[in-house]
C-alpha cells in the first residue's frame, strides 16, 4: 500500500496531517459566506408552500382562487402544475411533488405560490381553500404490519423486510438475556434552515438552482424528471451549507422553487421557517427493538436474536437502506458465530424518516450495548470485560457471512477509552452550575450520584449492497497553482480542507484554489455514510496523483530523466536517485495538466434471503464512556465527561477530526437526554427550538478523545470516514452511566431499573 | 407601511415601506443587505441572529425593527473592517471552532461581548455566557478553546 | 397606526387611551415570538406602543424605610441578575438567571413576565411568594393588585383595556429565601415545574409558591400553614419528618397537566422534592 505522502516526508505548509485552517474560515466569521439564504439574487419573489394539517385524509377540494386575488402574488401552484414526474423519491419515487388526492402526514405539501413579500405569501397561502375529508391514521407499528389493515399508499404498508439467518438457530447459551429499546425520532436540527434560489434562463428552457444540499448530481435528477427537462438543462450550484447530518439528502423545497421560477420566469428563493423545516425534511428512524442475547457462562457470545421494527413515516426515502445497516450491525462489534434476526420498516401517518447521522446503526448500538450490559451483570463480568471477550478482530465473520476485511482495532478502542483519565470533582466555585439542574438550583450534592458507563460501536462506511458508488474530482496544476473542481458538498465537515490538504502533498503547491461546487463536473455522491474522506478524498487524491504523473513525465523528459525516478519532495520534484532538482512552480510554469479521475470502491453485494452476502464496503469502530451525574428524585441528569478513543485509520486532520468527534457527540447526548420529536395522534408538538431541545453550552460534556491510527490498507488515503462513529456509542454510554448511577441509589440488592428508551425523560428516572 | 431610520455600524439607514411585523434580523439581511446575522429559529432559542442593540447583546428577531429607533445596532459587519479579522473571529478561524458556520456569526458577537464585559472568563462563565447560543456541528469545545486563547492573548498583550 | 415610542409614562398613558387595542411591546421576547411564528398576525394597520423607552418604567427605587423595592415594568431580567437588585431580592436574581439566555435577559422584562402570565413565567413564583404588588395606570388613574389577584388564569391577566403596568414592589425580607426550577437542560428551558420559598422572620411566615402546575402560579397555603405550626422561624433546623410532609403537603396545592413538555405525575412529584429542598436550604440543620 502506497500512503499519499512524500519520499522524504517533508511536505509544503498545510499537508496532510497537520491542521490548516478551513478556506472559508474568515469568510464564516466575517459573516461574508454565502449561505443559500444569502445568494443576493435581485428582485427575487418569495415563495412559500401550504403544507397538509391532517396525518391522513383525503383531498375533496383544492381552491386557489382566493390566493390570486391579493396583490403582490405572482403564481400559485399545485400538483396539475408538475409537468413531469408527479413523484420523487431517493430509492423508491412514491412521494407527491404536492399531494392531490391524498395527504398522508401532517405538513405534507399540497400548494406553493410566490409573491414579493413573505407576508404576501403567507396571505396568500391563508386564502387557498383545501376541503379535506379526515381519515383515521395508521399510527402504530404493529399495525401496520398487520396484512389486515388497509395500505395508506398503493405501496403498502411495509417498506421493506429482511432477515439475517446465519448458523445454528437452536443453539441457546448457559446465560441469556433480553431486553425491548425504544429509540424516539431524533431531528438532525441543523442550524441552517431549508433555502434556495432558482433562476430560470429566458425561454424558460433551463433553470439554475443555489440550495444547500448533501448530493447535487441526485438532487439534480429527481429535479429534471419532474420538471421534464433534461439534467443537463438543470444546472445545481452548491449554496453555503448550515449543517446537514442527513436531513438533506431528500428533495425538500428544491422542485416547488423551480416549478415557481419557471411558471413566472423570474428568480424565486424559498427560505423554509424552524417549524416548517421541521416538517420539510426527514428525521431518524423511531424504532422498537427486542433482542436476546445467548453466551457462555463465560461471557462469549453464542446467538443473537433480535426483531427490529422501524417507523418510517408517510414515504419511504431510504428507510430500506436504514432497516439493512440496523440489522446488519445486530450483533455490534462483536464475535457472534449464529443469529436469527428480523426486520422490518414499515410505513405510517407520521412524518417520514430517512438519513440521520448513523443511519440505523444507532438506534442498533442502543439495543446491543444495552444488552452487553445485562449480559456482563448476568455473567459476573465487568462491562468492560464482557466486550473485550467478545471483540472483534480483522478476519472474523459476522452474522451477514462477511468476513471483517477492514483494519478492526475493537479491543484498543476499548482500552484506550477506559485508561482516559476520569473527570475531576467540580471545584467550589462552579459546584452549582455543574450539577444536574445548574442554574434552577434543583439539587445540593447529596442528591446527586455519579454513574460511569460504557457503549462500543461498529459502523459500516460507504454505500452497501451492491451499489456502485464513485466520486469524480479534476485537478488542474498550471504556473505552480492547483486548482481542485469537485461536486462533493461540503456541509461543515471540512472536506474543503482536507482537499487541499491532498493537494499540497501530492503535487508539493501550497496555493489550492478551489473551484465552485456544481453539477458542472461529474457527480461525488453524497455527503453521508462517512464516505467522503475516502470516496472524495480518494478522487482528488487519484486526479491529484494523475497530474503529478504527467508532471513527471514532463520533468522527465525536459531533464533527460526516466519519470519513475522522480518524487515530489517538499515543493520540488527531485530525482530520487540522484541531485536533478527543480521547483513544481518552475517546472509547471507555462504548462497546464489537467486529469478527471471517477474514483470508485471495490463492489458490494445485495443480501440474500437470509441476509447473507458481502453488502457493506468497510467498518470503523469506536468506543466511549460517559460519567454522569444523576438526581434521581428529579430525574435530572449531567453528563460530565465523554471520553472516546476512535479508529480512525489515519487522521487527515487531527484538529477537524476533533471537530468532528466532538460535534458527534453532542448528537448522541441530546438523544440520550433531550432530544425527541414529540407527535401525539399523528401531529408534531414540538416543531420549534424552545420545545425541541439540543444540548446548550451548559450540556455539552467536556470530551476527552485519542485518535487510535492504524492505516487501512482498503481506504486510498488509509484513513476511514469519521463523522457517523461519534455520535453512536455515546448515546447507549450515557445510559448505562445513568443506570450505573441509579443504582447506586437503590443500593447492590435492588433490581436494576429497566431504562430502555432514549431520549430518557426525568419522569423515567423518577417515576420509575 | 412603516417608516423609519436605523443606526447600523455607525451609519444611518432608512427604511420605507416597510411591513409593520418585520423583526430587525429581517430588515438587516433583507433591507440593508447586512446577511451576517442569521435567522436559525425566529424565537430567541439559538442566538445565531445576536446583534448589539445599544451596547446590549439581544436577538435581533426579537427585536421588532421600528421599534428600534435611536439605538446604535452593531453587526459583525460593523465589528471590523472586512478582510481583517478580530482578534476573536482569527482565534475562531484558527482554533477549529468553525465547521457549517452558521452559528458564527452570532457567536463571534457574543464571544466579543463576554470578553468585553470578563476579560479572564472562567470555562464556566465561557459556557454561561455563550449558553445563548446554539451550534450543531461543533460540540463547543473548540469555541471555548477559541474564547480561552483571546483571554490569554490579550492579557500577555497588555503591559 | 405603527409604532409608538413614548419617552414619558403621561405618554405612554395618552397612546394607549387613544389607541386601546395597541399591542404593547417592551423587551419582545414573548411578543416577537408570536410574530414571527405568525400566531399574532399583523395586517400593519395596528398601532404598537414601545414602553421600552420610558425612563419611569425602566428605572426602581429602594425604600429602606418601607424595606420595599419598586422595580419599573421595564427594568430587565439582565438586571435583576446582577448586583444591586440581586443583593436586595436574592430569589428573584435566582430566577432571573434562569430566564432564557443572556440575550433573553438583555431584553426581557419583569412587567412583560407578568403580562404574559405563563404559568411557568420564571419570575413570578418569586413575585407570589413575596407577596408582590403590581401597580396598573390606566386612563382613570394607579390601581394596586397583589400579584395573586393580578394573575387569573393561563396567560389571563386582570389588565383592563388601556391600562398598562408600570411597577412591581416588593419586600425586602430579613430570612432565607431560594428559587428552583426544573428543566430538561441547562439553559434556555421553559419550567416543567419551579418554586420559591421565602422565610419572613419578622413575620414570621413561611411563603411557598409553585410554577407550572396550575392555569397561574399558585401559593401552596396549606404547606404554608403546615409550616406555620411546625417550624420554629427563629430556628435554624427543622427535622427530616417535617421537611418531607411539607412537600408532600406542598404538591397537594398542585393540579398540573400532562403536555407536551412533562406530565401531571411528574410535576406533582417535581413540586413535593423542590418545596422540600427549599425548606431544607432555609433551616438546614437537622432536628432529629
Amino acid at each position: 500500500m502506497t500512503l499519499t505522502g512524500t519520499a522524504t516526508g517533508r511536505t509544503v505548509r498545510g499537508a496532510i496531517g497537520q491542521s490548516p485552517t478551513r478556506p472559508d474560515g474568515v469568510a464564516k466569521v466575517q459573516g461574508t459566506f454565502a449561505f443559500s439564504s444569502d445568494v443576493p439574487i435581485d428582485g427575487a419573489r418569495w415563495g412559500m408552500t401550504l403544507r397538509s394539517p391532517h396525518p391522513y385524509a383525503r383531498i375533496l377540494a383544492l381552491d386557489v382562487s382566493g390566493a390570486w386575488s391579493i396583490d403582490g402574488v405572482a403564481a400559485v401552484i399545485t400538483g396539475d402544475d408538475v409537468p413531469g414526474k408527479t413523484t420523487y423519491g431517493l430509492i423508491t419515487a412514491d412521494q407527491p411533488v404536492f399531494a392531490s388526492d391524498v395527504v398522508r402526514y401532517v405538513g405534507e405539501p399540497v400548494a406553493a405560490v410566490a409573491a414579493d413579500h413573505p407576508e404576501t405569501c403567507r396571505r396568500a397561502l391563508d386564502a387557498i381553500v383545501v376541503t379535506y375529508e379526515v381519515l383515521e391514521p395508521l399510527l402504530d407499528a404493529d399495525a401496520a404490519l398487520d396484512p389486515a389493515t388497509p395500505p395508506i399508499h398503493p405501496d403498502g404498508n411495509v417498506l421493506r423486510s429482511q432477515a439475517v439467518r446465519r448458523g445454528d438457530l437452536s443453539v441457546t447459551g448457559a446465560v441469556v438475556v433480553e431486553g425491548t429499546y425504544e429509540i424516539g425520532m431524533q431531528d438532525q436540527a441543523f442550524l441552517g434552515l431549508e433555502a434556495a434560489v432558482a433562476v430560470p434562463d429566458p425561454g424558460g428552457r433551463s433553470i439554475e438552482l443555489y440550495v444547500a444540499t448533501q448530493w447535487l448530481h441526485e438532487d439534480r435528477k429527481q429535479i429534471a424528471a419532474c420538471l421534464d427537462l433534461p439534467e443537463e438543462s438543470v444546472r445545481l450550484v452548491l449554496g453555503g451549507v448550515g449543517g446537514a447530518f442527513g436531513a438533506r439528502e431528500d428533495i425538500s423545497l428544491q422542485v416547488h422553487t423551480c416549478l415557481l421560477a419557471l411558471r413566472i420566469g423570474a428568480p424565486v428563493r424559498m427560505a423554509y421557517s424552524r417549524a416548517e423545516s421541521f416538517l420539510g425534511h426527514v428525521h431518524r428512524h423511531p424504532a422498537r427493538i427486542w433482542m436476546r442475547h445467548h453466551a457462555t457462562a463465560g461471557g462469549e457470545l453464542v446467538k443473537v436474536e433480535a426483531r427490529f421494527v422501524l417507523d418510517g413515516g408517510a414515504y419511504a426515502s431510504t428507510s430500506s437502506a436504514v432497516l439493512l445497516n440496523a440489522i446488519t450491525h445486530t450483533q455490534g462489534p462483536y464475535r457472534c458465530p449464529n443469529a436469527a434476526v428480523e426486520g422490518f420498516a414499515v410505513r405510517s401517518n407520521h412524518l417520514p424518516c430517512g438519513a440521520m447521522r448513523g443511519f440505523g446503526v444507532v438506534q442498533a448500538c442502543f439495543a446491543h450495548e444495552g444488552q452487553m450490559d445485562k449480559l456482563a451483570a448476568a455473567c459476573g463480568l465487568d462491562p468492560i470485560e464482557m466486550r473485550l471477550r467478545n471483540a472483534l478482530v480483522t478476519g472474523d465473520t459476522l452474522i451477514t457471512g462477511q468476513v471483517m476485511e477492514s483494519v478492526a482495532p475493537v479491543a484498543r478502542c476499548i482500552t484506550e477509552t477506559a485508561a482516559l483519565p476520569m473527570p475531576l470533582a467540580a471545584a467550589a466555585t462552579d459546584a452549582v452550575m455543574g450539577r444536574p439542574g445548574g442554574a434552577g438550583l434543583t439539587a445540593d450534592a447529596t442528591h446527586v450520584r455519579r454513574g460511569v458507563g460504557y457503549g462500543v460501536a461498529m459502523k459500516n462506511l460507504m454505500y452497501s449492497e451492491g451499489f456502485d458508488d464513485y466520486s469524480t474530482a479534476r485537478c488542474v496544476l498550471a504556473d505552480g497553482v492547483v486548482t481542485l473542481k469537485f461536486a462533493t458538498s461540503e456541509v461543515g465537515q471540512g472536506f474543503v480542507t482536507i482537499a487541499q490538504q491532498i493537494a499540497r502533498t501530492v503535487l508539493g503547491v501550497e496555493t489550492v484554489v478551489l473551484e465552485p461546487i456544481d453539477t458542472q463536473i461529474g457527480s461525488s455522491g453524497s455527503t453521508s455514510a462517512s464516505r467522503q474522506t475516502w470516496m472524495s478524498g480518494g478522487a482528488v487524491d487519484a486526479a491529484c496523483r494523475a497530474v503529478r504523473e504527467r508532471l513527471f513525465e514532463h520533468v522527465g523528459e525536459t531533464a533527460g530523466l526516466d519519470p519513475l525516478r522522480l518524487v515530489v519532495d517538499g515543493d520540488e520534484v527531485a530525482d530520487s536517485m540522484g541531485e536533478f532538482r527543480i521547483a513544481v512552480a518552475d517546472a509547471s510554469s507555462g504548462r497546464r495538466f489537467d486529469e478527471t479521475v471517477e474514483y470508485h470502491h471495490r463492489p458490494t453485494e445485495e443480501l440474500d434471503e437470509d441476509g447473507q452476502g458481502n453488502c457493506h464496503t468497510a467498518f470503523a469502530f469506536v468506543a466511549h464512556r460517559a460519567v454522569v451525574d444523576v438526581d434521581a428524585e428529579l430525574g435530572l441528569v449531567k453528563v460530565v465527561q465523554v471520553a472516546t478513543a476512535q479508529d480512525v485509520g489515519r487522521a487527515l486532520n487531527p484538529l477537524a477530526v476533533l471537530g468532528q468527534i466532538e460535534g458527534g457527540i453532542s448528537q448522541g447526548v441530546g438523544l440520550a437526554v433531550m432530544e425527541e420529536i414529540v407527535q401525539v395522534d399523528g401531529v408534531i408538538r414540538n416543531a420549534n427550538f424552545t420545545d425541541y431541545l439540543l444540548p446548550t453550552f451548559l450540556d455539552m460534556p467536556t470530551v476527552v478523545a485519542t485518535l487510535i491510527e492504524e492505516p487501512d490498507p482498503q481506504a486510498p488515503l488509509g484513513a476511514k470516514g469519521v463523522g457517523e462513529p461519534p455520535c453512536i456509542s455515546v448515546t447507549p454510554a450515557v445510559v448505562a452511566a445513568i443506570r450505573d448511577a441509579l443504582a447506586q441509589f437503590d443500593g447492590p440488592d435492588a433490581r436494576p431499573r429497566a431504562i430502555d428508551r432514549i431520549p430518557v425523560r426525568p419522569a423515567d428516572i423518577a417515576l420509575a | 407601511m412603516e417608516q423609519y431610520r436605523l443606526h447600523v455600524n455607525g451609519a444611518e439607514h432608512d427604511v420605507v415601506d416597510a411591513w409593520l411585523g418585520e423583526s430587525l434580523l429581517y430588515v438587516l439581511r433583507e433591507r440593508l443587505g447586512l446577511v451576517a446575522a442569521k435567522g436559525a429559529c425566529e424565537e430567541g432559542e439559538c442566538g445565531s441572529c445576536s446583534v448589539l442593540v445599544d451596547g446590549h447583546l439581544v436577538c435581533s428577531c426579537l427585536v421588532l425593527a421600528a421599534s428600534a429607533l435611536d439605538q446604535p445596532i452593531t453587526t459583525v459587519e460593523g465589528l471590523a473592517e472586512r478582510g481583517a479579522p478580530t482578534d476573536v473571529q482569527q482565534a475562531f478561524v484558527d482554533a477549529g471552532a468553525v465547521q457549517c458556520g452558521f452559528c458564527t456569526p452570532g457567536l463571534v458577537m457574543a464571544a466579543h461581548t463576554l470578553l468585553d464585559h470578563n476579560a479572564e472568563p472562567s470555562e464556566t462563565e465561557i459556557r454561561e455566557q455563550l449558553s445563548g447560543n446554539i451550534c450543531r456541528c461543533t460540540g463547543y469545545g473548540r469555541i471555548i478553546e477559541a474564547v480561552q486563547r483571546v483571554s490569554v492573548a490579550r492579557r500577555e498583550a497588555t503591559p | 397606526m405603527g409604532v409608538i415610542a413614548p419617552l414619558s409614562l403621561d405618554d405612554a398613558v395618552a397612546a394607549l387611551s387613544a389607541h386601546p387595542d395597541a399591542l404593547v411591546l417592551a423587551g419582545g421576547t414573548d411578543v416577537m415570538v408570536e410574530v414571527n411564528g405568525a400566531y399574532r398576525r399583523l395586517t400593519g394597520d395596528e398601532t404598537v406602543v414601545a414602553v421600552s423607552r420610558v425612563a419611569e418604567l425602566r428605572s426602581w427605587t429602594y425604600d429602606p424605610v418601607a424595606a420595599t423595592v419598586r422595580l419599573g415594568a421595564a427594568v430587565t431580567y439582565g438586571e435583576l441578575e446582577r448586583a444591586p437588585l440581586a443583593e436586595l431580592l436574592p430569589a428573584l436574581a435566582q430566577a432571573a438567571r434562569t430566564v432564557g439566555s443572556p440575550q433573553i435577559r438583555a431584553a426581557a422584562t419583569i412587567g412583560g413576565n407578568l403580562a404574559t402570565c405563563s404559568p411557568a413565567g420564571d419570575g413570578l413564583p418569586v413575585l407570589a411568594a413575596l407577596d408582590a404588588t403590581v401597580e396598573l395606570l390606566g386612563p382613570h388613574g394607579v390601581r394596586q393588585l397583589p400579584v395573586g389577584e393580578f394573575m387569573t388564569g393561563v396567560k389571563a391577566t386582570a389588565l383592563r383595556p388601556g391600562e398598562l403596568i408600570v411597577a412591581v414592589t416588593l419586600p425586602v425580607l430579613d430570612g432565607w429565601q431560594g428559587y428552583a426550577k426544573v428543566g430538561v437542560r441547562n439553559a434556555m428551558v421553559i419550567a416543567i415545574a419551579s418554586a420559591a420559598l421565602a422565610v419572613d422572620r419578622a413575620g414570621p411566615a413561611i411563603r411557598l409558591a409553585l410554577g407550572s402546575v396550575a392555569p397561574t402560579v399558585v401559593r401552596a397555603t396549606a404547606a404554608e400553614a403546615f409550616a406555620a405550626d411546625h417550624v420554629d422561624v427563629a430556628a435554624s433546623s427543622v427535622d427530616d419528618a417535617t421537611v418531607a410532609r411539607f412537600g408532600q403537603v406542598a404538591a397537594e396545592a398542585a393540579s398540573p397537566i400532562d403536555d407536551h413538555r412533562s406530565s401531571a405525575a411528574y410535576r406533582r412529584r417535581a413540586v413535593e422534592v423542590l418545596a422540600g429542598r427549599l425548606l431544607r436550604r432555609a433551616f438546614p440543620g437537622n432536628a432529629a
